[in-house]
């Protein structure tokens, strides 16, 4: 990087690229060409920065300016001030929402304050295409060192981490290497889980994106330790900028000798081949995944035995998510110490978020495990949208549960969450408010189990299916007491029943609103009213005879003619014939129309 | 086997697809994608070619093209709309603007309009959570939709 003056780093991450990041990127490079800078301006397109809610974000090197919310017009002005002028363009800084003042440098916002970056330490630093940058900090060091340690040396280091794995089973790492190290085979393999399934989270996509050496080289870590020649990375189809960047990652470290034959003079040989998903949660389970990756319908089998014993192809296979690979270079050039000394007693590191919903900084965060729900929801993500009011937080996807204020001070780890009632699972945190129906959402995990279910084993396709009618009945209004109990009871058998791990927590979902909840579930079953006016079968479309002035706009626009009312006098609607469309409520000006 | 149906170059494509695969039948996954790729859905005749090629049966094709929503049997429209319907965009209300975008094509989700210009499908969680509700018109993506926004949206596709 040393021969430019100035690095322009402008976020190449989905977020971002959603809202024309590539455009402003050729916009810099065009204006930069314009005025004879491009030998001493550098435009680097990164990773996701993690603060998506205000992409697309540009960062200003050496000075660390940080725009935000940059618009490609924005282009010419920047470089006319901040790189030809050196002063900052004030209108495109953040503005700290409770100070009323601007921050200019990222280190210094609330966003930024509380997090510790390890597995996302590269993203929106460096460039993902680029392997120089990516060794520049570091970069395949951790390998080098390896080579110079015994195998077991290396998982010793993985064990006294206390590393577990971030997919969601937490399981510890360093002992899942132990055992795959330790079973004889002519061939082994190394699996990087990339399937991530939970509908709502990017946390593994977003590092693939913005630092894909970072799993390459621990892949490559974890085959040494194991003694395997082979590494497969199955990831989701529907990820093609993650995909791209990996095939230009893999085809760089070939060319440095970082994968092939004989790597770094080790006489160790390890390549990489990548396998697609096509869309099925299931497959993101274990033997589901590598039943897949074999081309066959991903279902999962019984375990034992384990994929370390009889895995892809029957040969040990040691299966690895993104985001724990992302974090092993670090602990090996750090110090199994280093990382044991953050975190809780028995949850080590930092966890990856994509926190999302109705919160002010939605975005990719990475905090120390034993922050607190407060801490990220209120501290970190800017407290909730609009000034409404919290009501629940969801975490682990359609395995996990919701949360509510009770659990604030909770501070975040493995076992806390479990406690809880919902689970860590891979890192998807969605927070909702007074306006989200919770009986819907228990109704939406279990839409996406019913159609995500393999359907092998009965209760899972069958029972899901069954508490999915009895939850639709409920936001229909005709749900009885009886049927809160019979879910409960059904939940309870699904969940002991079912062969894998879908079928064995898709009822949290439905557990946790039931305990967290139950008014709500009541006030549906016995009122038959939805108390955050979600739920459509349940709303009435009222309007205010105070209010209304009798301008017959809505009876106009209603299209089945069930408002009546002479002109200049107040309108009534016909709540029997009402379909619920709203075209009333959008139509009157006088906020005269509203749900009930 | 049933008499293929499919225009000549379209067998031979097929064919050279699962020729760059080694006519290896554990690569029937990554066989699939290339041929949706190239003929933008799976119908029954691609299959047979493939099970053919391959040397599997016809019903294990099937049965693998099935299993994975991301494999279709339908031709999309020429604009494939898709809504996410990742947690994040339904807490957001993606399930209204999904409501408007039916009631302005008049189709379900699944399926393709009449004219063969859209098809309406969804997603989960497409990576751009911040910019809830989400919604993917072939290449380009709409953040923060509003139900009210659908018209204008299809307007710049309906010339
Ligand atoms: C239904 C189901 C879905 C899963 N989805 C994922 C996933 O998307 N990504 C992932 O890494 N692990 C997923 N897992 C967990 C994997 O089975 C496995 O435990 C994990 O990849 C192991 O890696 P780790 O130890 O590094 O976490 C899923 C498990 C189940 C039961
Ligand atoms: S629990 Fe559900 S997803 Fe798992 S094997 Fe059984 S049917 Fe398939
Ligand atoms: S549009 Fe509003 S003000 Fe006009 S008649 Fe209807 S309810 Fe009354
Ligand atoms: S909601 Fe729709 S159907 Fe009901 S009164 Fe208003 S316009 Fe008419
Ligand atoms: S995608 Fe740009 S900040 Fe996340
Ligand atoms: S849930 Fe829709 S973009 Fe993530």
């Amino acid at each position: 990087m040393e021969k430019y003056k100035m690095h322009i780093l402008i976020c190449g991450g989905t977020g971002c690229r959603a809202s024309a990041s590539e455009l402003i990127q050729s916009n810099l490079e065009n204006a930069l060409k314009a005025k004879g800078l491009e030998d001493e301006v550098q435009v680097v397109t990164t990773g996701c920065f993690g603060f998506c809610e205000k992409g697309p974000i540009v960062k200003i090197l050496p000075d660390n300016t940080f725009y935000v919310e940059v618009k490609p017009e924005d282009v010419d002005e920047i470089i006319e001030e901040h790189i030809i002028k050196g002063r900052q363009v004030m209108r495109l800084l953040y503005t700290d929402p409770d100070k009323k003042e601007t921050v200019s440098d990222s280190k210094h916002m609330d966003f930024y304050k509380k997090q510790i970056r390890i597995a996302l330490r590269n993203c929106g630093f460096i460039n993902p295409e680029n392997i120089d940058e990516y060794i520049a900090r570091d970069g395949y060091s951790a390998l080098g060192k390896c080579f110079e340690m015994t195998q077991q040396a290396v998982i010793d280091i993985v064990k006294a981490s206390g590393l577990r794995g971030r997919g969601g089973g937490g399981f510890p790492t360093g002992l899942k290497w132990e055992f795959a190290s330790k079973n004889d085979a002519d061939q082994k393999y190394v699996v990087c889980n990339a399937d991530e399934g939970d509908p709502g989270a990017f946390m593994d996509r977003s590092i693939l994106e913005g630092d894909p050496h970072s799993v390459l080289e621990a892949m490559a870590i974890c085959a040494y330790t194991m003694g395997a020649d082979i590494g497969v990375i199955y990831i989701r189809a529907e990820y093609p900028l993650a995909i791209e960047r990996l095939k230009v990652a893999i085809k760089q470290a070939r060319e440095y000798g970082l994968l092939g034959k004989d790597i770094l003079g080790s006489g160790f040989n390890f390549d990489v081949e990548m396998r697609y998903g096509a869309g099925a949660f299931v497959c993101g389970e274990e033997t589901a995944l590598i039943h897949s990756m074999e081309g066959l319908r991903g279902e999962p089998t019984v375990k034992p035995p384990f994929p370390a014993e009889s895995g892809y192809n029957g040969k040990p296979t040691n299966v690895n998510n993104v985001e724990t690979f992302a974090n092993i270079p670090v602990i090996i050039n750090k110090g199994a110490e280093w990382f044991s000394s953050i975190g809780t007693e028995k949850s080590k590191g930092t966890k990856v978020f994509a926190l999302a919903g109705k919160i002010n900084n939605v975005g990719l965060i990475e905090v120390p495990m034993g922050t607190t729900l407060r801490e990220v929801i209120y501290e970190i993500g800017g407290g909730i949208k609009d000034g409404k009011k919290f009501k629940a937080v969801q975490t682990g996807g359609p395995s996990g549960g919701c949360l509510t204020e009770k659990h604030l001070d909770t501070p975040i780890d493995f076992d806390n969450l479990l406690a809880a009632g919902s689970m860590m699972g891979s890192g998807g945190m969605i927070v909702m408010d007074e306006d989200n129906c919770m009986v819907s959402m228990a109704k939406f995990y279990l839409e996406f189990t019913v159609e995500e279910s393999c359907g092998k084993c009965t209760p899972c396709r069958v029972g899901n299916k069954r508490l999915h009618e009895m939850l639709d009945k409920i936001t229909e209004g005709k749900g009885t007491l009886q049927d809160l109990d019979l879910l409960r009871n059904l939940s309870g058998v699904i969940k002991d029943t079912s062969l894998c791990g879908l079928g064995q927590t898709s009822p949290n979902p439905v557990l946790s609103t039931l305990d967290n909840f139950y008014d709500e579930y009541l006030a549906h079953v016995v009122d038959h009213k939805c108390p955050s006016g979600q739920c459509k079968a349940l709303m009435q479309y009222i309007i205010d005879p105070e209010l209304c002035v009798g301008c017959t706009l809505c009876a106009r626009n209603c299209p089945v003619d069930c408002i009546a009312g002479e002109r200049k006098e107040a309108h009534i609607i016909d709540v029997e014939k009402c379909i619920k469309c709203g075209a009333c409520m959008d139509k009157c000006k006088f906020n005269a129309i509203s749900i009930q | 086997m049933a008499k293929i149906k499919l225009a000549k170059d379209k067998i031979e494509k097929l064919i050279d697809i699962c020729k760059s695969f080694n006519n290896e039948g554990s690569e029937l996954i990554n066989v699939l994608h290339q041929a949706q790729h190239n003929f933008g859905y799976l119908p029954a005749e691609v299959q047979e070619v493939v099970a053919r090629e391959l040397d599997v049966s016809v019903a294990h094709v099937y049965g693998v093209v099935t299993f994975y929503s991301f494999f279709t049997m339908v031709p999309m429209g020429e604009f494939p709309i898709s809504v996410c319907m990742g947690t994040a965009c339904y807490v957001r209300g993606a399930e209204k603007v999904l409501e408007e975008l039916k009631k302005h094509l008049k189709v379900p989700i699944g399926e393709t309009t009449e004219d063969g210009k859209f098809s309406i499908s969804c997603l989960r969680c497409v990576g751009a959570c911040g910019l809830a509700p989400v919604v993917t018109i072939g290449e380009r993506t709409y953040g923060r939709v509003a139900a009210g926004d659908v018209a204008d949206i299809l307007k710049e596709y309906q010339n």
